[in-house]
């Protein structure tokens, strides 16, 4: 397992290194002159010239890579252009946001889309498998702006039991900051529920055919022992996988989201560097994002192996 | 004393229910198991056997039914249980050994823990989980695992077939059920694991009841010699009803039933040969149960139906103390007024062996390795990947018209080799020739003239065969590809090798899925003889089929050698397949030929130790010249870390001692091309083995 998990990290920093110059390429060497990407077409060519001058875009490209990245290793993300701020410390912020928000989102979506993915699955074909399966289509065919602002309407602004803005000030408490982050979960909710209860219902019907269950149920144990014992323990391995994944997609693919409702998150903060052509803010998003990505990858593969014995590690 | 038979089963109709109606799988059978006594019921597939064994579990699932009669085990009528009541005779009195044991067991948990499990539920929470696992490890124990520790530990993937049915058992075991249903119980399994598991089956029936043994067992097989060596009596199933029933030796004996005669007629034996004295395969297939038959089921297959076969049912009647037949012509049966003088197909002139044939396929000193995966380690220190010999050393040479059977269990290497010869495997070493022409080791390297010349037939017709296309295309495409016909032409020879495998030519038209398995595989055969080549290799190829079907296609298989000149390379791990058809053998283990002759040099003794094992596990129908039985301990050890010395020396019941671990044994030459690869001398063997 050791072996395996040291390996697996060996490839998480090639993964890393890889798309740390693609997005180096894409940035810096593929606009042309950045510098007139930044400062936009009426700047003056003594703007320009210092802009290129502090920003080192007079050496070879390899050289700029390499200082860009180490300075990003160690912790250097230097400072926004358009907000003049330190970027480490607005992309943490962020990043904690949309923790929370991924956070509280699992914590609706995995019990309710498992416990409906379980049901529909063991009733295969009957009434109740049909409304959870169509009802979960329904939903994902709708996108998220829609079905936010769908809610908004519902609970903002007919029940007033939330509020439609969930923009939270820094530094608000987890507590303080809950009525403002359900709305967001729900809408985020709606995105992945229908996946994972196709998914575990999938599943869940695939183990029910295996021998091994008749096994179990020859032995006399009652049907529960036999589905949670036995059946899930093999049928939610593939779901366990795509909840992991979708962590990765949680922090930093929010962005519709995170948009409609105003929600500081990593995914606003991508739009906002795009549209301020923020160059170092973009880069400094991206490569949380690939880090994000890649950690959650390697936690499902980690999960998926931990709990399948076929798995052979080494 | 109570005379309630163990299992009861009373006038029993099974259906699955299919578009509104109901199919019968199972109908009007009636059985009993009493205590102590084990009852073998045997069929093809199709003859409603696993159905009944659901049935009597109450475990048919939600499409089947019991519509008429009754299940009772120890007098209670098993339709009346609540679930309640249902469960808990499932964990105190019913259990299945099934027939694929690694699917039985759960893959995520350790099989101790299953088996632990089991012990409690019966126990009903009286007992503690240390207790349970304890008594788990009990009865591994019991099964003789070599290591019950690991077995314990292990995760099904982790276990041998034999180890994890050998689980099975013991779970199905504990605290004293009343019936023990096995159901096809060693199916999967090879031969000398086979042979394993009967002996441990008979040994635990054969104790004094309590811990590792059921009051009475319900054992259902395909196999006629495993249920003559295990079963008291015998119930024959076809198509769903109970055909004749008598005690073992009474059938085997004098069976009543032409389809029990049949079966019996159906199964190579020793001494048997394909142009001697050939197997009298049954003709035509098993129905389906949406067109059964009117009047009795079997008569569309019988030697001896009459006109009232085809109208009228016959009944069940008592042809003797516990012997039942359901025929109208049992009684001349009985008095043998009806010895069938006209054999099953002319004995075809027995084949010129004596001539020094032309040599077709000649190996010389073939070797197949296959690397092992890298690590990064080993990557990025250059170290060259281990290897895994799977062929090695192997010098066969197979003459025109001739077969050569090439025998081992699996893990042998024995497929393999089959694959170098056609080229979907390279070769790693060593040379190949088909007549005079060196075959290249790989597809791609051989001319479609050559590829022409080898063909090849597989174990599962029904993974071999395209779905999507007819018999008809599946025939005319290698034909006109390989062979370069017009498509009239090869519409004419489609109809004449359709002819030749004995299919009507309307079956062209139809797709895989509506044929039998049989009718599949001669399919199949059609097709490699399609390209009219000098050699065809048969990789298992009789192996999937009923009985009564594989006697049919072994005879064909035999005709068309004999009118094609063609040559066999015949894969298999059933020796009594290959004594039947096969001119020459060689004994493959661990990738080598440990022993090569003629099938009757090979069969007779000296024998190497590893060909006698494999004898010895061969099940055989009474009566059974009692003879010493040699099993093989362990399981075939991996092909990555080779055993020194002899490579069978590990599992040698003949083994010297340190000679046969650490040098490698000669070949000791028998005469006439018969070769013993083995430190004992051959007179020694001879003497050992009782030979003359």
């Amino acid at each position: 397992m050791a072996r395996y998990i040291v390996r697996r990290l060996g490839f998480l920093l090639l993964t890393l290194l890889l798309t740390s110059a693609l997005i180096f390429v894409i940035t810096r060497l593929l606009p042309g002159d950045v510098a007139r990407v930044i400062l936009g077409r009426e700047a003056s060519e003594q703007a320009l010239t210092a802009l290129r001058e502090e920003l080192g875009l007079n050496r070879p490209a390899v050289v700029q890579y390499a200082s860009w990245l180490g300075d990003f290793v160690r912790g250097d993300w230097g400072r926004s252009y358009s907000t003049r701020l330190p970027i480490r410390e607005v992309v943490l912020e962020r990043l904690g946001n949309s923790l929370r928000l991924a956070g509280l989102t699992l914590l609706i979506a995995v019990p309710l889309a498992v416990a409906l993915g379980v049901i529909a699955g063991l009733r295969e074909e009957c009434p109740a498998d049909q409304v959870i399966s169509i009802g979960a289509l329904a939903v994902v065919g709708l996108p998220e702006f829609v079905t936010g602002l769908v809610l908004i309407d519902l609970f903002a602004f007919r029940l007033r039991w939330l509020p439609a803005n969930s923009s939270v000030a820094p530094d608000t408490s987890l507590f303080a900051a809950l009525p403002q982050l359900i709305l967001p979960a729900l809408t985020a909710t709606l995105v992945l529920l229908a996946y994972i209860i196709r998914l575990t219902r999938a599943g869940v019907i695939e183990e029910l055919r295996q021998d091994y269950v008749r096994t179990a149920a020859l032995k006399g144990l009652p049907r529960a022992t036999v589905i949670v014992r036995h059946v899930l323990r093999n049928a939610l391995l593939p779901t366990v996988t795509v909840i992991a994944i979708s962590l990765g997609w949680l922090i930093s693919g929010l962005i519709v989201v995170e948009n409609v409702f105003n929600y500081p998150g990593l995914g606003r903060l991508l739009t906002f560097a795009i549209d301020r052509r923020d160059l170092p803010l973009l880069q400094a998003v991206s490569m949380i994002t690939v880090l994000i990505f890649a950690l959650a990858n390697l936690a499902a593969d980690l999960i998926y192996a931990l709990l399948n014995p076929r798995i052979r590690l080494g | 004393m109570d005379d309630t038979p163990i299992l009861d089963i009373d006038n029993l109709t099974v259906g699955y229910r299919v578009e509104g109606g109901w199919r019968d799988a199972v109908r009007e059978v009636s059985l009993q198991v009493a205590a102590g006594e084990t009852l073998g019921v045997v069929g093809e597939s199709g003859s409603g056997k696993s159905t009944l064994a659901l049935a009597v579990l109450r475990f048919l699932g939600a499409g089947g039914a019991i519509r008429a009669g009754a299940v009772r085990l120890q007098g209670a009528d098993m339709a009346e249980l609540a679930p309640r009541g249902l469960s808990a005779t499932w964990a105190r009195d019913l259990r299945l050994v099934p027939q694929n044991p690694l699917a039985a067991l759960n893959p995520s948990l350790r099989v101790g823990e299953q088996i632990a499990e089991a012990v409690r539920q019966t126990a009903g929470g009286a007992l503690s989980r240390a207790d349970a696992q304890r008594q788990a490890l009990d009865l591994l124990r019991l099964v003789r695992l070599a290591d019950p520790e690991r077995v314990y530990r292990g995760y099904p993937h982790e276990l041998s077939g034999g180890m994890q049915q050998r689980a099975l058992i013991a779970m199905a075991l504990h605290g004293e059920p009343a019936l023990l249903i096995l159901d096809e119980p060693t199916t999967s399994l090879d031969a000398t694991t086979e042979a394993a598991i009967l002996d441990l089956l008979a040994e635990l029936a054969g104790g004094q009841g309590g811990q590792g043994a059921a009051r009475a067992t319900l054992f259902i097989s395909h196999n006629l010699g495993i249920v003559a060596r295990m079963c008291d009596r015998v119930a024959v199933l076809y198509a769903g009803e109970l055909v004749e029933q008598a005690p073992t030796a009474r059938l085997f004996a004098t069976p009543l039933h032409p389809y029990s005669a049949g079966l019996i007629g159906s199964l190579p034996r020793p001494g048997m040969r394909h142009n001697l004295r050939p197997l009298r395969p049954i003709p035509g297939a098993i129905p389906r149960l949406d067109a059964l038959p009117a009047g009795c089921v079997f008569h569309p297959r019988c030697p001896l139906a009459l006109d009232r076969c085809r109208s009228e049912r016959p009944l069940l009647e008592q042809a003797a103390p516990g012997h039942q037949v359901r025929c109208h012509r049992w009684r001349e049966v009985e008095r043998g007024a009806l010895q069938d003088g006209e054999p099953a197909q002319p004995v075809p002139a027995p084949a010129s062996a004596e001539v020094a044939a032309e040599p077709v396929l000649v190996m010389r000193e073939v070797a197949k390795q296959f690397p092992l995966r890298r690590s990064l380690a080993d990557l990025l220190a250059r170290r060259p990947p281990r290897m895994v010999q799977a062929v090695d050393g192997v010098d066969l040479r197979l003459g025109r018209g001739r077969t050569l059977g090439v025998v081992g269990e699996s893990g042998s290497g024995k497929t393999t080799l089959a694959r170098c010869v056609v080229g979907l495997e390279e070769r790693s070493g060593g040379a190949i020739s088909l007549v005079d022409l060196p075959l290249a080791p790989g597809l791609e390297q051989r001319a479609p003239a050559v590829l022409r010349r080898i063909q090849m037939v597989f174990q599962n017709p029904q993974e071999a065969l395209n779905p999507y296309l007819t018999v008809g295309e599946a025939l005319r495409r290698p034909l006109m590809r390989l062979g370069g016909l017009r498509r009239a032409e090869a519409e004419r020879r489609v109809a004449r090798l359709l002819d030749a495998v004995k299919l009507d030519p309307g079956y062209a038209a139809r797709l895989p899925a509506q044929l039998s398995g049989g009718e599949r595989q001669r399919v199949a055969i059609a097709r490699a003889f399609a390209a009219e080549p000098d050699l065809v290799l048969l990789d298992e190829a009789v192996s999937a089929l009923d009985v009564s079907v594989q006697a049919a296609v072994l005879n064909l298989l035999s005709e068309l050698r004999q009118r094609s000149g063609t040559s066999y390379l015949f894969i298999t791990h059933d020796l009594a397949v290959v004594s039947y058809l096969a001119d020459e053998v060689a004994v493959i283990y661990l990738g080598q030929v440990l022993e090569q002759g003629t099938v009757e040099a090979v069969l007779r003794p000296p024998f190497h130790p590893y060909t006698e094992a494999l004898l010895s596990a061969l099940p055989s129908l009474p009566p059974a010249a009692p003879r010493e039985r040699i099993r093989l301990e362990g399981e075939v050890p991996s092909p990555v870390a080779l055993p020194t010395g002899c490579r069978f020396h590990t599992r040698c019941p003949r083994a010297l001692g340190a000679i046969c671990a650490t040098e490698e044994p000669p070949w000791r030459d028998a005469g006439g091309g018969h070769r013993i690869r083995c430190h004992i001398p051959l007179e020694e063997l001879r003497v050992l083995q009782g030979g003359t």
